[in-house]
């Protein structure tokens, strides 16, 4: 396909996965702002007020850059993940097999479709969090693409879970069993210094630390790592969950028989 | 120039299942072609190898002149896909359905309305544009694919039993909007259950039987392989006992109805004069089974044993 031609089929792919969050936005967009309230409500206001402060930041104003992030993590990935096993479900992603669209332009469409949904939710969730805070973003572009980056990393994890499930079960396991406990010891309601030392190294090896430790250094100028690590640990991810997806569609696993 | 070029396609599904063991196929560019065989038989599995659905085991497929292995991209961009199951999003509306699938052909929206509109309104289907895929008749969705798999206007068009499940009202209406396709110049491949479709529609035939091509030839050289046909002959009045002619085999169903085997070395005129000659006036007459069928059944029989 000529680039004219491969712009025309990423915006008619990207086009359609956003109609799709759209026209279900009661179960795609809703529900995280309403949780997402609820933590604000329990962990920053109630509990919150009963803890001292981190880096010299409010309690409830230390884990909203974490709660943002959170969001946009799990609607990247769950847009991804049901979208492209609903495809494969129902037998649509036929209509992209057969078409002259290379396999990176399909990962690259649905990753876009990906970050729009984890977009809109951290926009939103930000909005709510305006009820509880003052919110005064510190450096804005490393804000943009701290989300940016995440979203891409965990579109790109939906993607390859979904080529590999085979029923509706296989798309929840891998957000319970490993994107909840990560997110949650990701540092997103505490930073990682007040670990006991093992625990702190261990927490290292969790790229969700990273992610959350670049959004909050964004918003609030603190961090638990250098930015510029967590940065390149993130692309480091993203660069190798692109390839190995590639790999996947390439080889036709889970799509081709 | 052919438009599909199919060379040993050998295919081992999964778990083991032979599927294809030496299909080789040739398509004439513009060329109406049926392909043809019982349940299984591997007629879905070639489709779907030839347009890079299904992974081959082993053989070569070159769409007008493309090597699925060396330019894919190339030989994609020549063919529709009418699959045999319902495989769109049964959740979208028609529109978007025929537009986005221009879309991922590299069609601008403009285009691809203007596209969507006209191979919408030639199914009788624009009425129902906005309406979700999945509130649509079984012949609706039929309709629906054939206008996707158009939208792109592709040289070749492969269509994996269109017209299962469909009214004979319907059913002759789509062959008349492919046969008009096919004279405008887009080359069409066909499967069916249906004999007198292929019949009807196809010039080239091929069988394919246990995944190997068993026969690959023009219809009418098929046709004319026939020996014997048996025809069914009404009469006028009603006969006692069945009338004796020499070198004809009749018999009797009922007391109007008669039975005859006739070869291709004979005539019916001859057998209509010797009927007369005894009093018999044959009112009507019919072909007791469809001709191709015949064929079919002997062949694809031939090849089990
Ligand atoms: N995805 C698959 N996995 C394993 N075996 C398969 C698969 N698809 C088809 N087969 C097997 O391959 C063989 C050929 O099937 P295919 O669908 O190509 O037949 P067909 O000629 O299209 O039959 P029909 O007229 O019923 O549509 C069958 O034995 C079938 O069971
Ligand atoms: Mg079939």
């Amino acid at each position: 396909m000529k680039l004219a031609e491969q712009y025309v089929a990423f915006s008619s792919l990207l086009l359609k996965e956003i109609r799709r969050f759209m026209r279900i936005w009661v179960q795609t967009v809703l529900p995280a702002a309403i949780t997402m309230t609820l933590y604000f409500i329990i962990f920053g206001n109630l509990i919150g007020s009963q803890l001292n402060d981190i880096h010299g930041f409010k309690y409830i104003d230390y884990i909203v850059p974490g709660i943002i992030l959170m969001a946009v993590i799990n609607n990247s990935y769950a847009n991804v993940v049901s979208s492209f096993f609903s495809a494969k479900f129902q037998r649509h992603i036929e209509e992209l097999l057969i078409s002259p669209m290379p396999n990176y332009l399909i990962i690259i469409g649905y990753v876009a479709g990906g970050v729009a949904r984890g977009t809109v939710v951290g926009m939103a969730v930000t909005l709510v969090s305006l009820f509880f805070v003052d919110l005064s973003v510190q450096y804005l572009w490393v804000s943009v693409t701290a989300i940016f980056l995440t979203s891409i990393l965990f579109s790109l994890a939906g993607l390859i879970n979904a080529v590999y499930a085979k029923s509706f079960d296989d798309i929840s396991i891998i957000p319970t069993f490993v994107l909840t406990p990560l997110t949650y010891l990701g540092g997103v309601f505490y930073s990682v210094n007040m670990l006991p030392e093992f625990w702190q190294n261990v927490s290292l090896i969790n790229p969700i630390l990273y992610m959350v430790n670049a959004l909050r250094y964004g918003m609030l100028g603190v961090s638990d790592i250098d930015i510029t690590t967590a940065m390149l640990i993130i692309c480091g991810f993203i660069a190798a969950l692109f390839t190995f997806s590639l790999y996947l569609l390439n080889r036709g696993i889970g799509i081709r028989s | 120039m052919q438009a599909l070029k199919i060379r040993n396609l050998v295919k081992t599904y999964k778990g083991g299942v032979e599927a294809l063991r030496g299909v080789d196929l040739d398509v004439p560019a513009g060329d109406f072609f049926a392909l043809l065989g019982p349940n299984g038989a591997g007629k879905s599995t070639t489709i779907g190898i030839a347009t890079s659905l299904v992974n081959k085991t082993g053989g070569t497929v070159e769409v007008f002149g493309h090597d699925i292995d060396k330019e894919l991209e190339a030989a994609k961009s020549c063919i529709g896909l009418v699959p045999q199951e319902f495989n769109f999003n049964q959740f979208e509306p028609v529109i978007e359905i025929v537009m986005n699938q221009a879309g991922y052909y590299g069609l601008d929206r403009s285009t691809a309305y203007q596209r969507a509109e006209k191979y919408l309104k030639q199914l009788s289907l624009w009425e129902k544009r906005a309406v979700m895929a999945r509130e649509l008749s079984g012949g609706m969705k039929r309709r629906l694919m054939i206008a996707r798999a158009l939208v792109h206007e592709p040289k070749l068009l492969i269509l994996d039993e269109p017209t299962a499940g469909v009214d004979i009202e319907i059913r002759r209406s789509m062959w008349e909007f492919l046969r008009k396709i096919n004279q405008q110049g887009t080359t069409i491949i066909l499967t069916t259950h249906y004999l007198e479709e292929a019949e009807n529609l196809c010039r080239h035939i091929a069988i394919i039987n246990n995944g190997k091509t068993i026969e690959s030839t023009e219809m009418k050289s098929l046709l004319r392989q026939l020996k014997v046909e048996t025809f069914l002959f009404y009469l006028q009045e009603a006969v006692t006992q069945v009338p004796e002619i020499a070198g004809y085999v009749l018999r009797q169903l009922d007391e109007t109805t008669l039975e005859v085997d006739v070869t291709s070395e004979q005539k019916l005129s001859s057998l209509f004069s010797a009927l007369g000659e005894q009093g018999i006036e044959v009112k009507s007459m019919k072909n007791k089974s469809n001709r191709l069928e015949e064929l079919f059944v002997s062949m694809v029989e031939g090849g089990q044993q």
